[in-house]
């Protein structure tokens, strides 16, 4: 079996505890990703916090259509899958799967923290699941 | 800038027409709107119109006619409907012209629309990932909405059934069937909390609307229903729309409330003078959030006017009240002007089943899409 390789270069930091790679217009503004080509243009690299809370949230139900790459390729072996949107506090509020948790288990405001996930055969993609202990 | 009013209306039912293509849908919506204004189409002096997924509206000329005219090519995403409009009205008030047309017409394959990342500047991973659906969107921020203004879950399916109900009475719906409030609630979840009911589906169809400055109209004798205004606008910094990995921390505002507060002031009325209104509609919570941004309501106070039905077709304010895209399908460049279509209708008295009871007198429309424009048109009989 090959190793998993990131869905996207630069789209996470590559340490022990990665963070995701933000922005910083001049303005002070975060944004999520880090702007590309000219738009980078005067944007500071800001890796982003780990940690931060559930602002919405829902579950993905049926098989997208392409460009979804995800496991499987029929609407038979299709799991549906968690996502939503992570507050991190004071930076910005970033989309984001949602693993190790269930749909009854999510509420507003709890707090996530940040997880590299195998995604599909090939590749691995950064997801948001309950903080642990939390 | 003379006032412009709209005295031909024309519709291709909506839904799945096998046998025409989306442009034959509009042809036939011209067909029809050019007869309610008892003209030919060699009178008309200018046009504009378009399509998301069928195509250029100009080579309608082909089938209707090669008068020679100018035919301006719409592509405004789901504002299509709405920018032709605002353009065919722009034209005939300035004075350079005294009839013009307004068409869209669509149709798009089955499903849930998937969006190319490059068309809208968005990396890769974000659709392979699979969090580039407009379903997504709208499901996230209903859910949001419904836990802090109170919104139930009950509330989402009562607006769907209000949809079919009033889709069952109306001539161009799809979907022309009653669905009860138990079937829509437990119905096939798509996004949480929207069930497969609680959503509109890609569909086909074509408008056309053809507009006449007050001189016009007198000389044709027309039944004309007047354009108080019509406001366009894109999104302002820091709001929360379709197709965003991520969102500002600040809490921004929305283009439905700047397009709204631009009609209300370009037409010197206010929300209370809405008789009735026909607000974007892809699903169950996009009527409810969209009641409050245009102003109807606030924040929390639609589990009350949907409990009461308020928004019935005999109610304080209708909404959708030909089922709106929920009950006739979203065929994107001529979903606005279905609105369009509809209010023209309701204020001429010519809803049949569907006609509200209170003679209606300002009509009101919204449409909402990618990525964050929203366009808002008021009616004045």
């Amino acid at each position: 079996m090959s190793v998993l390789t990131p869905i996207a270069e630069d789209l996470w930091t590559n340490e022990a505890e990665p963070r995701l790679i933000g922005g910083r217009l001049a303005s002070g503004t975060i944004v999520f990703p880090m702007p590309a080509g000219d738009a980078a243009e005067g944007v500071e690299r800001y890796p982003l916090s780990r940690k931060g809370t559930l602002w919405s949230f829902t579950r993905q139900d049926f098989r997208p259509k392409s460009p979804y790459e995800g496991p499987g390729e029929t609407p038979q072996d299709f799991v549906p899958y968690l996502l939503g949107y992570i507050e991190l506090s004071g930076e910005v509020i970033v989309e984001s799967l949602i693993v190790d948790a269930k749909l009854e288990e999510l509420k507003l405001g709890m707090p996530m923290e940040l997880a590299i996930v195998p995604f599909n055969s090939q590749h691995t993609t950064f997801a948001f699941r309950p903080e642990r202990g939390a | 800038m003379s006032d412009v009013y709209i005295i031909g209306a024309g519709i291709h039912p909506f839904g799945r027409t096998d046998h025409r293509s989306g442009r034959e849908q509009g042809v036939f919506a011209v067909r029809q709107a050019l007869d309610d204004a008892g003209l030919e189409w060699k009178d008309i002096e200018c046009a504009y119109g378009g399509s998301a997924a069928s195509g250029a509206a100009d080579i309608m000329v082909n089938e209707l006619g090669l008068t020679g005219l100018p035919f301006i090519n719409v592509a405004n995403g789901c504002a299509t409907g709405g920018s032709s409009l605002a353009s065919a009205q722009y034209a005939v008030a300035s004075g350079a012209y005294d009839l013009a047309l307004a068409t869209g017409f669509d149709k798009h394959d089955r499903g849930a629309f998937n969006a190319d990342p490059k068309t809208y500047g968005l990396p890769e991973w974000y659709g392979q990932t699979g969090m580039m659906l407009t379903t997504q969107f709208f499901a996230l921020k209903i859910q949001r909405y419904m836990q802090l203004h109170g919104i139930s879950r009950r509330t989402l399916g009562l607006v769907a059934e209000k949809a079919f109900r009033n889709g069952a009475r109306t001539d161009h719906a799809w979907r022309r069937s009653e669905v009860d409030l138990d079937t829509i609630l437990n119905a096939p979840m798509i996004n949480d909390p929207l069930t497969k009911y609680m959503f509109c589906s890609p569909a086909e169809g074509g408008v056309a609307l053809i507009l006449a400055s007050e001189k016009k109209m007198r000389e044709l004798g027309a039944d004309g229903v007047k354009i108080a205004n019509i406001a366009v606008r894109t999104r302002p910094p820091n709001s929360f729309e379709v197709f965003q990995p991520a969102i500002s921390v600040q809490e921004g505002g929305k283009p439905t409330v700047l397009a709204s507060k631009a009609a209300f002031e370009g037409a010197g009325i206010g929300p209370e003078d809405v008789d009735v209104a026909q607000l974007q509609d892809t699903e169950s919570g996009a009527e409810i959030m969209h009641m409050a941004e245009n102003g109807f309501c606030k924040d929390g106070e639609q589990e009350q006017w949907l409990a009461e039905g308020r928004t019935e077709l005999n109610g304080k304010l209708p909404v959708n009240t030909d089922g709106g895209c929920l009950a006739c399908g979203e065929p994107i460049g001529a979903s606005g002007l279905r609105q369009i279509y509809e209010n023209v209708q309701q204020l001429r008295g010519r809803g049949g089943a569907r006609q509200v009871p209170t003679q209606p007198k300002v009509g009101y429309s919204h449409v909402y899409g990618a990525p964050g424009l929203a366009a808002v048109a008021i009616l004045q009989r």
